[in-house]
């Protein structure tokens, strides 16, 4: 019988990666995942991790960064705006193919935004690179306690993998509500040893370890992004991760993630007590995305519903993969109940919507 | 006489970890000078094999790690103390070592360094200060003497305009966690021996867990400053060190 | 009577003239037309006896390219 606890979401970040034996956080407080660092600066010394508090999430990004290159399990987390001063960080990761977690417990964008209540407007950063050179990050979107304490375990097993940073993004409404998760180490099969890493010579048995910027490396411009181009083809062709809710007969598919998806399903169950036969695709992973489900399920519905609490970020991908002649709509942050720091998309609007849009 | 090479003892040349190269340096530049204290200094010490560089960006970032047999990594603009701070509390035992350039500590990296040495990281960084960014051409440089013409400031730096030159070892020494903080040359041989003093110094500090060393090296760019290799040396002497006084700003063997 | 010898590992030799600038016994001077492959002038160890073996123009190559040796007491 495995442990069970009643966390926070915030608190289920920080408890995965532990389970994930990753024992070194860099990180800078920020709302609404301040949660995070503070449990991590508590738990860390007492199984001879380390917890270090840096300048800002520049300085966060490049500990994580130099943390990866020492070989280490390493994470920092942070939210919307710390992400945009990382974005620079995770490109030289990504470049150098450093092995590192980094997590977004996104607010309202852009700017400075709003620390205190949920937002999903950093869907384009996150899954476009976030950075400049044309890079891909496997971002993953739970929408439960449960998920993300067994997505952080993933995320650090996929970025060894396949070396290089992953994303896990979450929001305010998942950092901060409280679900009971079942303490369990997931295995996922077995990684090669990090002979790349920076030890010192004497740890490698006397042969340096270089780490110059990629282009310098032996394997020069053109080569070394063709390497990439695969790399990521790979990842497209192997890590796509959705779940789905009821789309086997449903005539109107819904599509949401993280926090949105979890008020989705709840519309769904609202809806089919009704008898409109909706159905809910779940993207986990937003990259690689789903696409190929997706357009299985859209073309057998006929109609999509986009619910997402932005002004209109994943329905792009939405509607970039589906022919013409599927209508893809949206209900986006203004089917908030208010206009202010509380508002929040209900099970009840979505159904408003899909009354609306089934005329 | 015999002058047969076979009857001789060699008594300097290449260091041992001295990777031997066409280095990126241009002729007269004092890297090539400084990468010779380092390695040697490394030997010294008996630190190579547990030593790990970080090269900032600018002309230490090709040549650091592509001059001296220890591990190395790169780093993007300013983020070396970052970076050297993860991978010193990852690996305690190893001497993690941060050569960087005048920009990338002392304009873009300033916050990183500074917010390293508040954490009294025991870390040793070499800051090449030549006065100018010499890898993009030859800019001007927090370093930058007032009056100095670069291509940024070409009647020459002004208070107005630029404010006044950066003194980054005196800074350092107000700083409690800081061990060592030394400015030297290289540009006579009475000042390598002095200046390979002072390295070895600045590493024990940091072999023996005391604190953060950090050693200024007051260097030549021949083509940004537009003089020959050996005009270079007398600008060091008559005008860089007026501005930039040599010595020690703090030696301390425990930190209070 | 020298007490050593200097060898110029010409190839990595950058023209900088650093080492003519420190020999204190005058042993080194430049060339007057002999370059090497990348086009730079080099040195020439001219006079050998009143060479040292101070290893000081060693230390001042940037290029490390300068191997200094003592001759060794019978």
């Amino acid at each position: 019988m495995s442990e069970r606890l009643l966390v926070s979401g915030n608190n289920a970040v920080a408890r995965g990666a532990i389970q994930a034996d990753c024992k070194y956080f860099f990180g800078y407080p920020i709302t609404p995942q301040s949660e995070i660092p503070e449990y991590m600066s508590k738990e860390l010394p007492k199984i001879g991790g380390v917890f270090v508090q840096s300048e800002s999430e520049s300085g966060s990004i490049y500990m994580v960064y130099g943390g990866g290159l020492a070989g280490a399990r390493i994470m920092t987390s942070t939210s919307s705006p710390g992400f945009s001063l990382m974005a620079e960080g995770i490109s030289y990761l990504a470049e150098q193919e450093i092995p590192a977690v980094i997590v977004n417990v996104m607010r309202m964008g852009p700017g400075i935004g709003t620390g205190g209540q949920g937002g999903q407007t950093d869907y384009l950063q996150v899954t476009k690179g976030c950075g400049h050179g044309g890079y891909k990050n496997i971002v993953l979107a739970p929408s439960s306690c449960q998920e993300i304490f067994d997505q952080m375990q993933l995320a650090f097993y996929l970025a060894d993998k396949y070396r290089g940073p992953v994303l896990v993004v979450t929001d305010f409404i998942l950092g901060e509500m409280e679900e009971i998760i079942n303490i369990k180490t997931h295995e996922f099969g077995s990684l090669p040893p990090k002979e790349w890493a920076l030890t010192g010579k004497d740890k490698r048995g006397g042969e340096r370890a270089v780490h110059v910027a990629a282009f310098f490396s032996y394997l020069g411009i053109l080569n070394y992004h063709m390497k990439q181009i695969e790399k990521y083809k790979n990842i497209q062709e192997t890590e796509v991760r959705y779940d789905t809710y009821l789309t086997d007969d449903c005539d109107m598919l819904l599509v949401a993630y993280g926090s949105s998806a979890r008020i989705a399903r709840g519309a769904v169950d609202m809806g089919r007590a009704k008898g409109y036969k909706l159905g809910l695709l779940r993207p986990i992973t937003l990259w690689p995305f789903p696409s190929d489900a997706l357009v299985q399920h859209a073309k057998k519905a006929g109609k999509v519903l986009v619910i997402e609490d932005s002004q209109g970020q994943l329905v792009e991908d939405v509607k970039a993969y589906l022919d013409s002649d599927i209508p893809v709509h949206l209900l986006g942050m203004w089917g908030r109940h208010n206009a202010g720091g509380g508002g929040i998309i209900h099970p009840e609007r979505i159904i408003e919507e899909v009354e609306k849009i089934n005329g | 006489m015999d002058n047969n090479l076979a009857k001789m003892k060699k008594v300097a040349g290449k260091p041992k970890i001295r990777v031997a190269s066409l280095g990126m340096y241009c002729p007269g530049c004092h890297y090539g000078i400084i990468s010779r204290v380092i390695c040697e200094v490394i030997e010294e010490l008996g630190v190579e094999g547990k030593a790990i560089g970080l090269a900032g960006v600018g002309c230490s970032f090709g040549g650091a790690p592509m001059t001296i047999d220890i591990d190395w990594t790169s780093c993007p603009h300013g983020r070396a103390p970052a970076m050297a701070t993860a991978i010193k509390r990852i690996h305690p035992d190893a001497t993690v070592l941060t050569v960087q350039g005048d920009g990338d500590l002392g304009a873009i990296g300033l916050g990183c360094f500074m917010n390293a040495l508040l954490r009294g990281e025991k870390l040793t960084t070499i800051f090449l200060n030549n006065a100018v960014y010499g890898t993009t051409g030859g800019q001007m440089a927090p370093t930058t003497l007032l009056g100095m013409k670069t291509t940024t400031t070409p009647v020459g730096r002004t208070i107005e305009t630029n404010g006044y030159p950066l003194h980054l070892p005196e800074i350092a020494a107000t700083m409690k966690g800081v061990a060592y903080a030394a400015r030297c040359t290289v540009h006579t041989p009475a000042n390598f021996k002095k200046a390979k003093k002072s390295l070895k110094k600045a590493i024990q500090k940091q072999i023996d867990g005391i604190g953060y060393g950090i050693v200024e090296f007051v260097s030549a760019c021949p083509p940004g400053w537009k003089l020959d290799p050996l005009q270079c040396l007398d600008y060091i002497s008559e005008k860089m060190l007026d501005e930039y006084p040599l010595g020690e700003f703090k030696n301390v063997d425990k930190i209070e | 009577m020298p007490k050593g010898k200097i060898k110029i590992t010409e190839e990595f030799c950058k023209g900088c003239q650093l080492c003519i600038q420190f020999c204190k016994q005058g042993c080194i001077e430049i060339s007057s037309d002999r370059y090497n492959p990348n086009g730079f002038l080099l040195p020439d160890f001219v006079n050998e006896d009143d060479c040292i073996a101070c290893g000081i123009c060693a230390w001042m190559c940037p290029e490390c390219t300068i191997d200094v040796y003592k001759y060794i007491e019978e």
